[in-house]
């Protein structure tokens, strides 16, 4: 959008991390590092840019969204619901029996979600799948996906990276598509660039045929520009390399490798959140702080 | 009828039903001169796609054509599909994703390319996910039906095709119904339950034993999942012997199922012909000989099951 609610959408962010910790907190596991670090990409997409109706989640024109990354699905949760497509209220039943919200995305059990993911590299060959099949059915909707950095070393993604600007020949061609990656250096194990290194990855991408973007996936400013960008390219798809920070909002989770797939005990979670609502902390904060504080207490 | 391989009959099918369905598309990894698509390919080449030897990134762009109201007919060798089992798994059975996987080159009966050719653990892998139905076809007349069938199929679903002629089992009147097994010879002494390359042999060698005065009911299995628990059954109870023959591995393919259904419902005597080791380069007629699933193999076997 040409001039997005920067405060507004930095305002949703905030909320969405604060909820990303209540979630883990009660769950007792998950990723708060990758959700914390593309928080902020998601929120620009789901309350800024794309077309959807959450009371029609099926709608054949809204514009898809996949999130390869799947273990980072606390902070689509978080989207979704904000959005309108479940009640707030069920976002604590993450991880538990019986709910929707499983660990990773289940397109089954929730309406909303496009493609299970989770197993890693498969969300973009689906996406790249998805933006022919409109393309094919001459829709105008965009096809979004979110990528990990520690993904990319699968296979499959390299498959998809390069087929995808050359799939649907010259009269399909997949400016529908924009991959988004999550850069925030860490995986499991440790540092992306440790482990292996993805580097020089805009070289590798333009050599695949991609229109590629470089930017700070924190600015929403840049977000949207950049999404703005994607739009306006003809002819092929685009691929935003968006630099994050593991963590991000929470000093003592950013950039270390151990709160990629640690949930925090709820004394570590009110620290947390007390961090990223400031002071003075928005209204909303204080009914969520009560209610982790009794989980302290019990 | 003459013989036809089940992947030429496809190949002939989907260029037919491809005219009256647009929705229909197919995807290829570098195979579509072998999987049979490439006519289909040259009369709708925006809707044809080969991924290159890609398969993983083939099954998930299918996947997504699946969710966006296309019928895409995701095809290679059996063997890569399965080997691409987890993508499989996640994006299009966990998803429900409508996808057709086609696996053509099943079985030792490819011969001469030898084992990382054959396709001789996919129903294994296949058959232990929820929701995708196996289907097998005996010859040219199922072939068509079961691509038919598939297209209007509302979920995922596996094809099995061979690379091999296939006699014809059947008459111009079968009707192929997903989900059901057929008798194509009544009998009361042994249950022959069989399916894709060796039907023909099967029906043969029920010929023979007939002969020799055994009267050996053989049954085509062309939708190996769902099972049709209610033919087998029913042939199981009349005939308290039963036989499966398949051209796969002898572990999770149909005699395995058979035999689950079998020991939890109506416990029966039960050999299972199939394959038991890795394939090998060679001449189908000494590759089927060799692994019991020739005439002669499969009337010897039911002979020594029945101590005749």
């Amino acid at each position: 959008m040409a001039n997005p609610d920067v405060a507004k959408l930095e305002s949703i962010a905030r909320e969405g991390r604060v909820q990303i910790i209540r979630m883990l907190a009660h769950a007792g596991s998950g990723h708060p590092g990758g959700s914390l670090s593309v928080i902020d990409i998601l929120t620009t997409l789901f309350f800024d840019r794309m077309r959807y109706d959450p009371k029609q989640p099926r709608w054949e024109d809204r514009d898809r969204f996949i999130l390869s990354k799947g273990h980072c699905v606390p902070a689509q949760y978080f989207c979704m619901a904000k959005a309108g497509f479940f009640p707030m209220d069920r976002l604590i039943t993450l991880r538990k029996l019986g709910s929707p919200l499983q660990g990773h995305p289940d397109r089954v059990a929730l309406p909303g979600i496009e493609a299970a993911t989770g197993s890693l590299g498969q969300g973009i060959s689906v996406a790249a799948g998805m933006a022919l099949g409109l393309k094919l059915s001459g829709k105008g909707a965009r096809v979004y996906c979110v990528l990990g950095d520690g993904e990319t070393q699968e296979g499959q993604v390299w498959e998809s990276l390069m087929s995808a600007p050359k799939l649907g020949g010259p009269n399909h061609r997949l400016d529908n598509l924009c991959l988004i990656l999550d850069y925030n250096g860490i995986q499991l194990d440790g540092f992306v660039k440790k482990i292996l290194d993805l580097e020089p990855l805009t070289d590798k991408l333009k050599a695949f045929g991609w229109a590629v973007i470089e930017i700070n996936g924190h600015d929403i400013a840049q977000i949207d520009k950049a999404l703005d960008q994607a739009a306006a390219t003809k002819g092929g798809p685009t691929f935003i390399v968006a630099h994050t920070i593991k963590g991000k909002g929470v000093s003592f989770m950013e950039n270390d490798p151990e709160w990629h797939g640690k949930a925090p005990k709820p004394e570590e979670a009110l620290r947390a959140i007390a961090e990223i609502a400031g002071t003075p902390a928005p209204a909303w904060v204080a009914p969520i702080v009560a209610e982790i504080s009794a989980m302290v207490k019990s | 009828m003459v013989a036809k391989a089940s992947r030429a009959a496809f190949g002939e099918a989907l260029l037919e039903l491809g005219a009256r369905d647009e929705r229909i598309v197919t995807l290829d990894a570098d195979l579509s001169k072998s999987t049979m698509t490439m006519a289909f390919a040259k009369k709708y080449p925006e809707r044809a796609f080969d991924l290159g030897i890609a398969e993983s990134g083939m099954i998930g762009v299918a996947a997504g054509l699946a969710l966006t109201g296309h019928v895409p007919f995701a095809c290679s060798f059996a063997c890569f599909l399965a080997g691409r089992f987890e993508t499989i798994r996640v994006s299009v059975a966990y998803s429900e994703s409508p996808v057709k996987l086609v696996g053509t080159h099943v079985g030792v009966a490819i011969g001469e390319d030898g084992y990382t050719q054959m396709g001789l653990e996919d129903v294994a892998c296949l058959r232990s996910l929820p929701n995708i139905p196996i289907v097998q076809p005996a010859d040219e007349s199922e072939t068509r039906q079961a691509v038919a069938y598939a297209v209007e199929h509302p979920g995922p679903i596996y094809l099995r095709l061979t690379r091999q002629n296939l006699e014809p089992v059947h008459d111009a009147a079968y009707r192929f119904r997903f989900g059901k097994a057929d008798v194509l010879r009544p009998g009361h002494d042994v249950s022959i339950l069989v399916t894709g390359g060796p039907v023909a042999n099967a029906v043969a060698a029920a010929g023979r034993l007939a002969a020799e005065g055994i009267q050996a009911e053989v049954i085509n299995v062309a939708t190996i999942k769902p099972l049709d628990e209610e033919t087998v059954l029913r042939s199981a109870s009349r005939t308290g012997h039963v036989v499966t023959v398949e051209d796969h591995s002898i572990n999770g393919g149909l005699g395995s199922a058979v035999a689950e259904m079998l020991g939890e419902i109506m416990p029966t005597p039960l050999k299972r012909i199939g394959v038991t080791t890795f394939g090998e380069s060679g001449d189908l007629k000494g590759l089927y000989a060799k692994h019991g699933l020739d005439v002669d193999g499969i009337a010897g076997t039911v002979r020594k099951f029945l101590n005749r």
